[in-house]
């Protein structure tokens, strides 16, 4: 454990050491770094999941798992994903760095903080061990959508129970974010002075406070009308099952953008820095960041247009998608304008923020054409629509967190990424994401649908590559890995404090490690 | 770097996070074995439920005492009222979901059960009228809750109920502790009758009404509607008697006493959420 | 950049030429009626305005990746803001979504426009397998169910797989070509999705509901389909199949199918005995109750609970008849009332009561079931 303390010469704390020291802490460091940790493991999970459904999928017929699992599997990947991987890799981002960009001491409230982590685990318990219960876990897929999720076994509500303490979890720590960027600004930090990491991500809190409660009475309805007799999905007692989508992608399509805003903010910080120019349009990004949570309260029903609603919805919803592409597409401006003219340098960090660009855009295109509403029509539950989500939750969130670790991680850790290493993992990742995710283009356009185990012949060829590439792909993010452990135990060059020569921002002013404890006294900005 | 803020209070290393994360697994796992008949489900419910109560007394009373001790500045205040202003708006939302889904009932899919092919192909015959349980031909039949009775006057009751904590807020601003503390009392006794009526009508919509949780759409909205709404109310007594028992301890000063105002918030915040029950889920 | 702009310009040109593309591994499936061209040429135009504009951005982004790189004795600028071309560039795309916005709202608008069909066929999503009502125009009152073909064995590996596999079916839906086919969709149990890429149409099955929508298939053939929507085990497993032929087809499929079912009820309408029944209900199990219940009548508990050994089967006959003629609420089980006759339901309760484990060794009339009925 001590190996991957990154502050353990620079410990100023006295409280408990050892395990207790983890359970306890109410250092924003500490439990920044265990977020990580956490999300990690669980993107370790996820991915095992992954890759037995694509073993599965490697060729027609059934060979490795039967339907059942495979259900189950896709179901809890994309849940442990979403979850337990993406979102709180975001929040230990957060955690380390917003404090510390706006010249904080810690966060507004430690003990809370140290609370909405330690909610994370047991949550991740209930959705593991589902997989081991009588009738396994759900298999519903990751939206749960009723009646099938009313079908399921005590899988299902230990997911239910699961949701609900991520939610409590993702509450308190979005409003904890939402305080401490709202108050505890060091003086002279005027909000449009804030590094956008941290605008961004007090628009994905006001977001996570605004749905995660509605994410929650969605999930009730589910367990009072699986166990108390209540028709809120069922005709026949009065209700509709297309009420939950309703709910549920009221929740859903914020918390996309939940995944997505703070990706932006890293963005941001990271090709101004390797730019060495300042970042274009700073107000135009936090005006189009606020645009795009605005509208993502007016746009769930897109995900519903085979439901059949009526003429004017779809029309309604259908526009209010596209209007969406405006403010996306000043930022992807922005970054490219923040390029022109600069002097680039390309170390693993801008790697990865110049590969999300692309990547994210090719994601950004599939899902303009997703909002045109009798093409979604078509390839709606296709693979491509599996792979649209995944060029931007993949080529988007993860890239942009890879960039951000890459960024960040001599300053968590005292020593400067391996660059070698580092560009082979950017570059394994960057080529072996779109060999599994280009093809799914075609195989949806041609009518594979999602969620399937077994598929017509004609999907064969697409899939095998889709598999090779996953497999590729997995392997790929164990040389992070390597990364990781090799600075954390201190091997690679020492990092200055200000570790990237165009890197701007109070992060930057305290040694590298960070210390444990930083502007305890604030800083005053100018 | 000059000091011009004053220091934020960072609290120690605690213990009692970890708490509530065992109790809620505890109270998580326990509730999905009570309701799959697995294991010792209610046991392992309830220890989660009392080690919950336990991390509660214990972290609120260190914050109690760090409060006392004068630990929290003015910023810390800020940070509070912050804070608990976005814990009631995602209360809101949670509150949000479940009128969204009787507003969707009533206004979209009930008219849209009762007309066209679905009616003419899959329930022939169903009309749409609210309160509705939906178009199953053999749902047994059941009377709504009216809204004139005993829900009229629970209106009443919370709204006498907000005047006397404004009553027991003023007395507070104005160091008039004996207003303040005959104020909460008020206000927590008409909470809890407030409460038994609402047990009661359960009872009677039960034994009277054949009105259950399963009686359709009508009976769910109802009953979650309203029991959300009834814990809701149960936690703001607690927290209003936790500062009755605080001012009996001579805690809060004229200037000084967010937890008083958290609570009122709290409060007015479940009044308002009735007055909106009580329009579309008694009246209209 | 020239190099570039030609590579570009020429997928564009291959990629406006929707012959180039039919029948292609990488494109929507060929259309056949016009609101599934329209689709196709909607997404044509959509790939090409991304295209574009794609190529404008990466071009500037990797132009100015080489030319303004330090590496190459780069200077950095320090500009931050040009308000003329943030507006533009805010203004510009509202543009060109208006322009993607207009052909997709007079598609849509057809698409919803289910007024004056030739025929109406009703149909009804189950775990897993479709069923075909016809309830309109020629064909009226026909009603089957539509069960995956391929057997069992392809898919476990044990034989080598058709040229169909996995989207053929026992009785596929038959429809006269050029003729406008309103379909009622819903479901039974949970949501399914019906869906033929080659139509245009993707309509979500959901249970309670019917929701409409139609096709005029332009051209005789078979087209195929699948379930789009999760629905649970065996989602994967139940195809769509339509068969567009011409009127004198579909005028002589529907009287084959007249006289097969006249024959039937002829065959059915006579005393039953027991080892008739069981021989009967073993092949209806077969067809209607194997997906959930199992072939060893095991089922998948908690959903699909065991038949072998069940204290409801070996029970009384009343409530047994009753859960499959009207299903149970809040449960798979579904209503078969309408699917099967008198004497299917009879002859499976008595195959289920006297098979595997179960011996109580009598029979349930046809009778039995047709009272049951009359409640």
């Amino acid at each position: 454990m001590a190996a991957v303390i990154p502050d353990q010469l620079h410990d100023h704390h006295h409280g408990p050491t050892g395990l207790m020291r983890w359970i306890t802490t109410t250092n924003h460091k500490d439990i920044g770094t265990m977020y990580m940790i956490f999300s990690f493991v669980m993107f370790l999970a996820g991915g095992v999941m992954a890759l037995t459904i694509r073993a599965e999928l490697f060729q027609p017929g059934l060979q490795v798992v039967e339907p059942e699992l495979f259900n189950q599997l896709t179901t809890l990947h994309g849940l442990v994903m979403v979850f337990g991987a993406i979102m709180p890799a975001f929040v230990g981002f957060a955690n380390w760095m917003i404090p510390m960009m706006i010249g904080a001491s810690d966060m507004a409230f430690a003990r809370m903080n140290n609370w909405s982590f330690w909610l994370l685990p047991p949550a991740a318990i209930l959705l593991i061990a589902s997989f081991f219960v009588p009738g396994g876990a759900t298999a519903a897929g990751w939206t749960l959508y009723p009646p099938l999720s009313i079908q399921m076994g005590m899988g299902m509500d230990m997911a239910i129970f699961a949701i609900h303490i991520m939610g409590i979890s993702s509450i308190m720590g979005a409003i904890n974010i939402v305080v401490t960027v709202l108050n505890m600004r060091a003086p002279g930090m005027t909000m449009m002075k804030m590094p956008l990491f941290c605008w961004t991500w007090l628009i994905t809190a006001y977001l996570l406070i605004a749905v995660m409660p509605v994410l929650a009475g969605a999930v009730t309805m589910l367990l009072t009308d699986r166990h108390f007799g209540t028709s809120f999905f069922n005709a026949a007692g009065g209700g509709d099952p297309v009420l939950y989508q309703h709910i549920f992608w009221f929740f859903g399509h914020p918390e996309v953008y939940i995944m997505i805003l703070p990706a932006f903010g890293i963005v941001s910080q990271i090709i101004p820095a390797f730019a060495r120019k300042p970042l274009f349009g700073y107000a135009s990004m936090v005006y189009a960041t606020a645009s795009i949570a605005i509208l993502s309260f007016v746009v769930w029903a897109h995900h519903m247009f085979t439901t059949g609603m009526p003429l004017a919805g779809q029309l309604f919803f259908m526009y209010a998608t596209l209007l969406i592409a405006v403010p996306t597409g000043v930022k992807v401006f922005n970054w490219v304008a923040t390029m022109w003219r600069g002097s680039m340098t390309f170390e693993t960090p801008m790697l990865w923020a110049t590969g999300f660009i692309f990547v994210f855009t090719m994601g950004g295109f599939t899902g303009l054409i997703c909002a045109i509403a009798p093409i979604d029509i078509q390839i709606h539950d296709t693979y491509y629509v599996v792979a649209h989500f995944h060029y931007v939750l993949v080529a988007g969130s993860l890239f942009s967190l890879y960039a951000g670790a890459y960024y960040w991680l001599p300053k968590w850790t005292g020593r400067m990424p391996d660059e070698r290493i580092g560009k082979l993992h950017f570059w394994a990742s960057l080529i072996f994401f779109n060999i599994t995710f280009f093809p799914m283009h075609f195989l949806g356009l041609a009518g594979m649908p999602r969620r399937v185990p077994d598929y017509a012949l004609q999907f064969a060829d697409f899939n095998m590559l889709a598999s090779i590439g996953a497999f590729g792909f997995g392997l790929s993010q164990l040389i992070f890995l390597w990364v990781v452990i090799k600075a954390a135990r201190g091997g690679g060059e020492k990092a200055p404090a200000r570790s990237w020569e165009g890197a701007e921002g109070l992060e930057w002013t305290v040694p590298s490690p960070a210390p444990h404890h930083t502007f305890e006294e604030a800083p005053v900005v100018k | 770097m000059s000091h011009t803020l004053e220091k934020y209070f960072v609290p120690e290393p605690s213990i009692y996070p970890i708490f509530g994360s065992v109790a809620l697994l505890l109270f998580g796992s326990g509730a999905v074995m009570w309701l799959n008949d697995v294991g010792p489900g209610p046991l392992v419910f309830f220890l989660g439920i009392a080690l919950l109560i336990y991390m509660m007394f214990g972290w609120f009373g260190q914050v109690v005492k760090e409060s006392q001790g004068g630990q929290y500045g003015k910023r810390v205040d800020l940070s509070f009222r912050w804070s608990m202003g976005w814990f009631i708006f995602s209360e809101v939302m949670f509150f949000a979901a479940f009128f969204g889904a009787l507003f969707y009932v009533r206004v979209l899919s009930l008219p849209w059960l009762a007309t066209g092919e679905n009616e003419a192909v899959l329930w022939q015959g169903f009309t749409q009228e609210w309160p509705s349980s939906g178009p199953y031909p053999y749902a047994e039949a059941f009377t709504p809750m009216g809204a004139w009775g005993i829900p009229a006057f629970n209106t009443l009751l919370l709204l006498t109920s907000g005047v006397t904590l404004t009553w027991a807020h003023h007395g507070l601003l104005k160091n008039r502790r004996d207003q303040l503390a005959k104020g909460l009392l008020a206000t927590i006794a008409l909470g809890v009758i407030f409460l038994g009526f609402q047990i009661y009508e359960y009872f009677h919509a039960y034994s009277d009404l054949n009105l259950r949780l399963d009686s359709g759409i009508y009976g769910s909205t109802f009953y979650l509607l309203t029991g959300f709404h009834g814990l809701h109310v149960t936690i703001g007594a607690i927290m209003l008697a936790v500062m009755y028992f605080r001012v009996r301890a001579g805690h809060f000063r004229p200037d000084n006493h967010f937890a008083f105002e958290a609570t009122a918030w709290y409060w007015h915040f479940v009044d308002v959420v009735w007055l909106f029950l009580f329009v579309v889920v008694y009246w209209l | 950049m020239s190099l570039a702009g030609r590579l570009a310009g020429s997928v564009v040109l291959f990629l406006a030429i929707p012959s180039a593309f039919a029948q292609s591994r990488y494109n929507f499936q060929e259309p056949v009626t016009s609101v599934a061209e329209q689709i196709y040429s909607l997404h044509t135009l959509m790939l090409i305005i991304c295209l574009v504009i794609f190529v404008g951005v990466f071009g500037v982004m990797f132009w100015s990746i080489f030319k303004h790189r330090r590496s190459r004795g780069a200077v950095a600028a320090n500009f931050h803001e040009n308000t003329t071309v943030e507006v533009l560039w805010t203004i510009i795309p509202v543009f060109i979504l208006v322009g993607m916005a207009w052909p997709a709202t007079k598609t849509i608008i057809d698409m919803k426009d289910t007024s004056d069909p030739d025929m109406t066929i009703k149909v009804t999503g189950y775990q897993w397998k479709w069923g075909y009502d016809y309830l309109h125009g020629e064909g009226e009152g026909i009603a089957f169910v539509s069960n995956l073909a391929t057997p069992r064995a392809q898919i476990q590996g044990q034989e080598e797989k058709g040229e169909h596999y996995l989207v053929e079916v026992d009785n596929p839906m038959v429809v006269p070509v050029g003729k406008k086919v309103r379909l009622l969709v819903t479901a039974n149990d949970v949501i399914h999705s019906w869906w033929v890429p080659a139509f245009g149409v993707k309509q979500d099955a959901i249970p309670g509901f019917i929701r409409d929508t139609w096709f005029r298939a332009e051209q005789e053939g078979i087209y195929r389909g699948v379930c789009a929507e999760l629905c649970g085990r065996d989602h994967a497993f139940m195809p769509i199949e339509v068969h567009v032929v011409s009127a004198d087809e579909y005028s002589a499929w529907v009287e084959g199918l007249r006289l097969a079912s006249v024959a039937q009820a002829e065959a059915d309408d006579r005393e039953w005995n027991q080892s008739d029944l069981i021989a009967r209900g073993e092949q209806v199990y077969a067809a209607t109750c194997v997906a959930c219940h199992q072939a060893e009548g095991g089922g998948v508990p908690p959903a699909f609970p065991a038949l072998d050994g069940s204290a409801l089967v070996a029970g009384e006959h009343g409530p047994l008849v009753d859960i499959v003629l009207n299903g149970k609420t809040g449960t798979a089980m579904a209503a078969f009332a309408a699917q099967l006759s008198d004497v299917e339901v009879a002859a499976v309760l008595t195959y289920l009561r006297n098979s595997w484990g179960n011996n109580v060794g009598d029979m349930i009339a046809p009778e039995e079931v047709a009272a049951a009925r009359g409640v």
